[in-house]
């Protein structure tokens, strides 16, 4: 960390003949790619894989199986466009490495539904025009999935209100059996999803639909 | 004089679905990123790491002997390229015009080996001292030519100088704008695949016919040997309408290696050399009689070009149009510094610019003690204040009652600073909108089958905007068939030539040719006796010259905007409690992507009134925060509770649809309504965006 600041520090610094590793955190080469064979179901098919052990869940899916409804969006775990579901929790694949995976099930948009059968969600996304570009659409509507079951599971968030996420005052939340979700609820919960388009309030409005309805925390 | 077509209609103003909304919400839309040709391989950009100055080596060999690697890349051994525009003159020279400027491409057979690759090419530069910070006094400012789309950069009547020593009442201040960053939610991505003497392009494009003709000129070819293919844009808000050095990077590495080429953008290269908005010093100064009708108006900006291309946004001009008053000057200045080339972001000129008036306005409301929606009435104009035109419809002081009575500002009590809920200090304010409807040439072309079928052709862009569901509507009306039985093809530079999803004129510019099209299509039915021959029957139509022929008018589309804010009266946080937009923008052909494209522009100005500021590192001449943990867009939390509504609109002088255009008025204001809410509640005036905390906590 150290030499990139100083690279960064000399090349900028002052003027004259600079030589430097293109990237500024540029350190020295990394050693020669590793390989590594795991099994990894996704949208309920089962495959065997030997991946590089820098490839991230994103780029396996993307990239190796062809599944490109998770989205780059930054690479960074910002933006929330590659969000899927393992084990009908939602993750961001682009922070998740493949090799970390061996027996996992993944879920990805394309195994929530197909045009000519639509998950709940995915029809009410369509309702409620919660799109524009549609970019960002399969990691809201991954991550709205994931938001329904966590309600139903109980698990609290940051606005849920205290004496429920806290009984009798305990220290950590406590998971108490099915949780409403209102609007806050929602809107906190889905906030790693960010959409440039501003088609938050129709995203608002078809989840809570799906939520009413009791559908789509699958 | 253009009739609209009002007879049938029965699809324009339906609240269609998104005809695309299926593939979208189950992932099988195709973006550009999503396709992957056979034998593909992986190329990363690499960015300069000085300011300014020259690229002396770069040491290729080392890099070819790593596993994997297919191909490294610079000016030392790039291919020379026709152009004289030195921003798409990529790898052409040893110059270096800003940090991250592309020096290098490396390629190799994975994207981790590709990744790898670029950050440790090793490079040999002599840098030279950069000036990379925007002042208003920068003795190296100068007045352009013009400004963009052709405005001239200065303009003047009367004698403001004289009139504003004169007003009883004065408003004299300074505002800012930061550098914003478009940041679509898909990156800017390039597949490049040369076939013989012919390049296929798989790029996120709002503009594919102009792609196609930038990239046949490049590499010197017919235009017709160039193919762009982006059937689905993952948002692009002006990042994606001009031709930008990543496209050609590709494709000059594609045709060195022979192989198809992917360059996948990371989010932080597209802080470099994608565009960004322009940061604007503007002066307003508002002299005005005791009862608050203007006397005279001046407003004069500078913002910053780089040193390979002058970009200059048209930030003072909505000045020109807005409000009555006999002395007037508008002025913009450029200073050309070591940074990237900044461009298009959604409503360019309108929104930094409208920021500026309309805060103004709002401290004229409160010097002469009228209403913020009276004293916007008061100095309603009559015709063009500037250009004397009539206009072809003009509603702004409709939208503004409406909003009133929708909002419930009547009785709202001026003082500042005087309203609380617990520790939230509660304001509200207001701030017109307006945006040009402009219209640009156009072909398309319509074919029956004989089942019954009509399919649209036209290389328009979808960027989610609604362009094919509208589209389809016209399309169903011009014909008197059902939406359904309509395809549309768009996003394919192969469709007849069509001009860009931007300046919101993309569906007043496309369905014009679409209905003329129809129209010629459905008279040459009839006198074939109504019967579709065999072969099926196709007709083009090119709108040049119905354009070109358009009488003068003055046209605009107007809004109003309302904001009501919370602010923590201890942190200064702010919260907007509620935005509500109304807006005359001639017919609304549907309902519920208008909708979503009104609320979509608010919520970008919500966003630019709070959060957004892109930090220019002036030591190393980069921008700090570019990502997206740094430079903060709205998320579902910032977002509570915003409201679009509109008038209906009748203007006879637009196009055959009587639409105007809606994609970027949405985001004019909005920041000044927030703004004026933000005085309102706290009796703190936010000159400069975003409305940070410590500019509210003293």
């Amino acid at each position: 960390m150290r030499e990139s600041w100083d690279s960064r520090e000399r090349i900028a610094g002052r003027a004259g003949r600079v030589t430097g590793q293109a990237n500024t955190s540029g350190d020295a080469a990394a050693p020669p790619p590793v390989g590594a064979d795991l099994r990894i179901s996704v949208n309920g098919a089962w495959h065997a894989l030997t991946v590089d052990t820098r490839e991230s869940l994103l780029d396996t899916l993307r990239d190796r199986l062809g599944l490109t409804g998770a989205k780059k969006g930054c690479d960074h775990g910002q933006c929330g466009a590659c969000t899927v579901l393992i084990d009908g929790r939602r993750v961001l694949s682009c922070l998740t490495l493949t090799v970390s995976l061996d027996d996992e099930s993944v879920t990805t948009v394309e195994g929530l539904g197909l045009p000519g059968a639509p998950h709940p969600l995915q029809r009410a996304f369509v309702e409620h025009d919660a799109l524009q570009c549609g970019f960002c659409t399969p990691g809201q509507i991954c991550s709205a999935v994931g938001v329904l079951a966590e309600a139903a599971e109980g698990r609290p968030s940051l606005v849920t209100h205290r004496d429920r996420a806290h009984p009798g005052g305990s220290a950590e939340p406590v998971i108490t059996g099915a949780l409403p979700l209102d609007e806050e609820e929602i809107r906190e919960r889905m906030s790693g999803n960010l959409c440039r388009c501003g088609a938050y309030p129709g995203i608002l409005a078809a989840i809570a639909e799906a939520a009413r309805a009791g559908e789509g925390a699958r | 004089m253009t009739a609209p077509v009002t007879a049938g209609r029965r699809y324009a103003g339906a609240a269609l679905d998104r005809v695309e909304g299926l593939d979208k919400v189950t992932g099988r839309a195709a973006y550009a990123a999503d396709h992957r040709p056979a034998d593909l391989v992986h190329a990363v950009a690499v960015p300069a790491t000085i300011a300014r100055g020259e690229v002396v080596q770069v040491d290729v060999d080392a890099m070819l002997k790593r596993p994997g690697v297919v191909a490294a890349i610079w000016h030392g051994n790039a291919p020379r390229l026709a152009t004289s525009d030195e921003e798409l003159a990529v790898l052409q020279s040893r110059r270096v015009a800003y940090r991250g400027q592309y020096v290098a491409v490396v390629v190799a057979e994975t994207p981790e080996d590709a990744r790898e690759a670029a950050r440790t090419l090793r490079i040999e530069y002599v840098a030279e001292e950069h000036d990379v910070i925007l002042r208003a006094d920068h003795p190296r400012a100068y007045r352009p030519e013009n400004v963009n789309a052709g405005h001239p950069s200065d303009t003047g009547q009367g004698d403001p100088d004289a009139a504003l020593a004169a007003a009883p009442v004065v408003v004299d201040e300074e505002y800012g704008t930061p550098a914003e960053h478009n940041n679509p939610m898909e990156p800017h991505a390039t597949i490049a695949d040369w076939h013989g003497d012919g390049l296929i392009v798989h790029e996120p494009s709002q503009n594919v016919s102009g792609l196609r003709a930038t990239l046949a000129s490049l590499f010197g070819m017919p235009p017709g040997h160039v193919h762009v293919v982006s059937p689905h844009v993952g948002g692009g808000f002006g990042s994606k309408a001009k031709t930008l050095p990543h496209t050609i990077l590709a494709a000059l590495t594609a045709k060195q290696v022979g192989r198809p080429v992917k360059l996948a953008l990371t989010r932080r290269q597209l802080f470099v050399a994608t565009g960004y908005r322009t940061p604007t010093v503007q002066r307003v100064r508002l002299g005005a009689e005791p009862d608050g009708r203007l006397i005279a108006i001046t407003h004069d900006a500078v913002m910053q070009s780089s040193t390979l291309s002058e970009f200059t946004e048209q930030t003072a001009v909505p000045s020109r149009v807005m409000y009555a008053a006999p002395h007037r000057r508008t002025t913009h200045r450029v200073v050309r510094l070591d940074v990237p080339t900044p461009s298009w972001m959604r409503a360019p000129g309108e929104c930094p610019g409208m920021f500026a008036l309309e805060s103004a306005m709002d401290e004229l409301a409160i010097a002469c003690g009228v209403d913020p929606v009276e004293l916007r009435v008061r100095n309603e104009p009559a015709a063009g204040p500037e250009s004397g035109l009539p206009f072809s419809s003009r509603n702004l002081v409709a939208c503004l009652r409406e909003g009133a009575r929708r909002f419930g500002w009547a009785g709202r009590d001026p003082r500042p600073g005087v309203r609380r809920r617990g520790r939230t200090l509660i304001g509200t304010g207001v701030a017109a909108s307006t945006f040009p409807a402009l219209r640009a040439p156009s072909s398309a072309t319509v074919r029956a089958e004989p089942g019954g079928r009509y399919t649209v052709r036209i290389a328009a862009a979808d960027i989610g905007t609604g362009a094919r569901t509208v589209l389809t509507q016209i399309a169903a009306d011009a014909l008197g068939t059902a939406p359904a039985a309509v395809t549309v093809e768009l996003g394919d530079s192969a469709l007849p030539p069509a001009p860009v999803a931007g300046g919101s004129m993309g569906t007043a510019s496309w369905g014009t040719a679409v209905v003329r099209a129809c129209e010629e299509l459905a008279a040459r039915l009839e006198a074939a006796g109504g019967t579709v021959p065999d072969g099926g029957l196709e007709v083009t139509a090119d709108t040049g010259r119905e354009v070109r022929a358009q009488e003068r008018y003055s046209r605009h589309a107007f809004g109003a905007q309302f904001a009501e804010v919370g602010v923590d009266a201890d942190t200064g946080e702010t919260r907007v409690l509620r935005l509500l937009g109304v807006f005359a923008a001639g017919r609304v052909l549907n309902p519920k992507t208008a909708r979503s494209q009104f609320i979509g522009g608010m919520t970008m100005g919500l966003s630019m009134a709070l959060l957004e500021e892109s930090i220019m590192d002036g030591r190393f001449g980069d921008f700090l925060n570019c990502d997206l943990a740094q430079y903060h867009i709205a998320a579902h939390a910032d977002v509570r509770d915003v409201q679009a509504y509109w008038l209906e609109e009748e203007d006879p002088h637009l196009n055959p649809m009587g639409s105007k255009g809606i994609g970027e008025i949405g985001i004019v204001g909005t920041a000044a309504a927030i703004a004026n809410a933000v005085h309102h509640a706290t009796g703190v005036r936010i000159r400069e965006l975003p409305i940070r905390l410590d500019k509210l906590v003293r």
